[in-house]
């Protein structure tokens, strides 16, 4: 079972390196803040998985304030200021 | 085959790393790095679960990834409507750059290689048995809260002070910031949950501290974490209370109690902040909910850049 | 046997979590590629929780990790929509076919 997870746990670690190539290719800035929501997804993946694995059960916590935070800082990548500056 | 595994895992995750470190550094567009840095903040706290640092892992969730985020991002904005969006482009770099490489490669070699020589060559121990062996003096059952607390109160304390005159400084810059547009459906959506939420997953960590990894640290940044959702969803206080005299109380409340007993400690006879052994549980508490409040006040100001009016009147504009 | 079943799971999720970053990298459009990495990286969580949930067999922990997901779902809906909404602003990322 330990075995199983830590492949898991590599297939998830691929799946952020894939999400990586989009944060520095991608043409927009609106693809980077994808892949930032995308790193914290897989994150959260993770840290659940690596909590289990390690037997840190404070890991959750640590998932759930990273998923909380993650969206807080899309939010904060996405807004603008009132009053017509440049957008964003 | 466990080994194996974790060595690849290890590999990705610091290849991730060092490629993100690299390019949000040197990116030309400063927003583009801000972007890169806030990934490199997630998966830097992956990093620390993996070292077994599930505290440091709460911290940097909270404060490396939404809060600093947030706030380089204001500056940029601060920037960009100062001297135009040009101005953030950087500039391509000069031999007095160069020159700086070169230095900053030699120092991080020696760097590395001490560090390698103090990892294979030397023996060490660190203090962790003598803090886990006094560890049911302290009142609490986390170690990381019985030393940043007890064993090494004074050093928080002052910790305390340094974000207090941090944010003195932010508000000695008196930046003005242009509140943001008021938040459509889908954010306020959004906020009307997420907030709430931010504010019991503080109190529980804060809770939480003393037995499991949590604490006032991480309390504070995540309830910093809703004041800057809420300025963020156009809620132009953030928040706070109304009256500049209980905002500058809340933000001076940590040191406050931090003083108050350590000092009241002396006036009983014992030592600077050296708790009674049946009181230091408690004594813990009132100091972590004190210190939870000041922290997140003090980083939500920091966000404002020190002012709170209304968009436009100067005079409410004070902290 | 609780274990096969958890292994199936995750098997599931790893899919759909390789199919979202593989969609966020070939999709052409920033629009498409929000679908991708929304929807598919979501249920690839959820599948993933479900797993290590019979993992655990802990009551307290199944509550929590359910609730992780849940908030995951909710506030990357959100964050998606907030995402379009700034790239529509722009009118950028549309792809011609």
């Amino acid at each position: 079972m330990s075995t199983f997870l830590g492949i898991t746990l590599i297939v998830l670690a691929l799946s952020l390196c894939i999400g990586l190539i989009r944060i520095f290719r991608g043409p927009t800035i609106e693809d980077r803040i994808m892949s930032v929501q995308l790193m914290g997804t897989t994150g959260v993946g993770i840290l659940l998985v690596l909590g289990l694995l390690m037997d840190m059960p404070a890991s959750i916590d640590i998932a759930l304030v990273l998923a909380m935070l993650a969206a807080v800082s899309v939010v904060a990548l996405t807004r603008r200021e009132a009053e017509g500056t440049k957008s964003g | 085959m466990e080994a194996l595994i974790w060595t690849v895992f290890d590999f990705l995750l610091i290849t991730a790393m060092l490629a993100l470190g690299w390019s949000a550094l040197s990116t030309h567009s400063l927003r583009r790095g801000i972007a890169l840095f806030i990934a490199f903040g997630l998966l830097l706290s992956l990093v620390w679960v993996r070292l077994r640092a599930p505290d440091i892992a709460l911290a940097e969730a909270a404060i490396g990834t939404g809060l600093t985020g947030a706030l380089l991002l204001a500056a940029l904005r601060d920037e960009e409507s100062a001297a135009g969006a040009a101005s953030t482009e950087k500039p391509k770099n000069t031999i007095a750059d160069y020159l700086l490489i070169a230095a900053t490669v030699i120092l991080a070699l020696i760097l590395g290689w001490a560090l390698i020589d103090a990892l294979m060559n030397r023996q060490y121990s660190g203090l962790a048995n003598e803090v886990f062996t006094q560890l049911d003096r302290s009142g609490v059952t986390n170690p990381v809260t019985a030393v940043l607390l007890n064993f090494r109160a004074y050093d928080t304390f002052l910790e305390l002070a340094v974000l207090l005159v941090a944010v003195l400084g932010i508000r000695s810059l008196n930046v003005s910031r242009r509140p943001y547009l008021k938040a459509g459906l889908v954010l306020s959506g959004l906020t009307v949950w997420l907030v709430p939420v931010l504010i019991v997953i503080s109190a529980y960590l804060l809770w939480v501290g003393a037995h499991a990894p949590g604490g006032a640290f991480q309390s504070g940044a995540v309830l910093a974490a809703a004041g800057v959702l809420l300025r963020l969803s156009g809620y132009h206080g953030a928040g706070l209370p109304a009256r500049i005299v209980i905002r500058r109380a809340l933000m001076i409340v940590g040191v406050l109690v931090f003083a108050i007993i350590g000092l009241g400690l002396m006036v009983l006879g014992r030592g600077f902040l050296e708790y009674p052994l049946a009181w230091s549980g408690s004594l813990i508490l009132g100091i972590e909910t004190a210190a939870t409040l000041s922290i997140a006040v003090t980083l939500i100001m920091a966000f404002l850049a020190g002012e709170t009016g209304r968009a436009g009147n100067q005079e409410d504009s004070s902290c | 046997m609780a274990e096969y079943i958890a292994m199936a799971l995750i098997t599931t999720g790893l899919i759909f979590f390789i199919a979202g970053s593989i969609g966020l990298l070939r999709l052409p459009d920033l629009y498409t590629r929000l679908h991708a990495l929304t929807k598919a990286d979501n249920v690839g969580l959820g599948m993933i929780v479900l797993g290590l949930a019979i993992i655990s067999g802990d009551l307290i922990t199944t509550f929590k990790l359910l609730l992780v997901w849940l908030f995951v779902l909710a506030s990357s809906a959100a964050s998606a929509h907030l995402i379009a909404q700034r790239a529509r602003r722009r009118e950028r990322g549309l792809w011609k076919p």
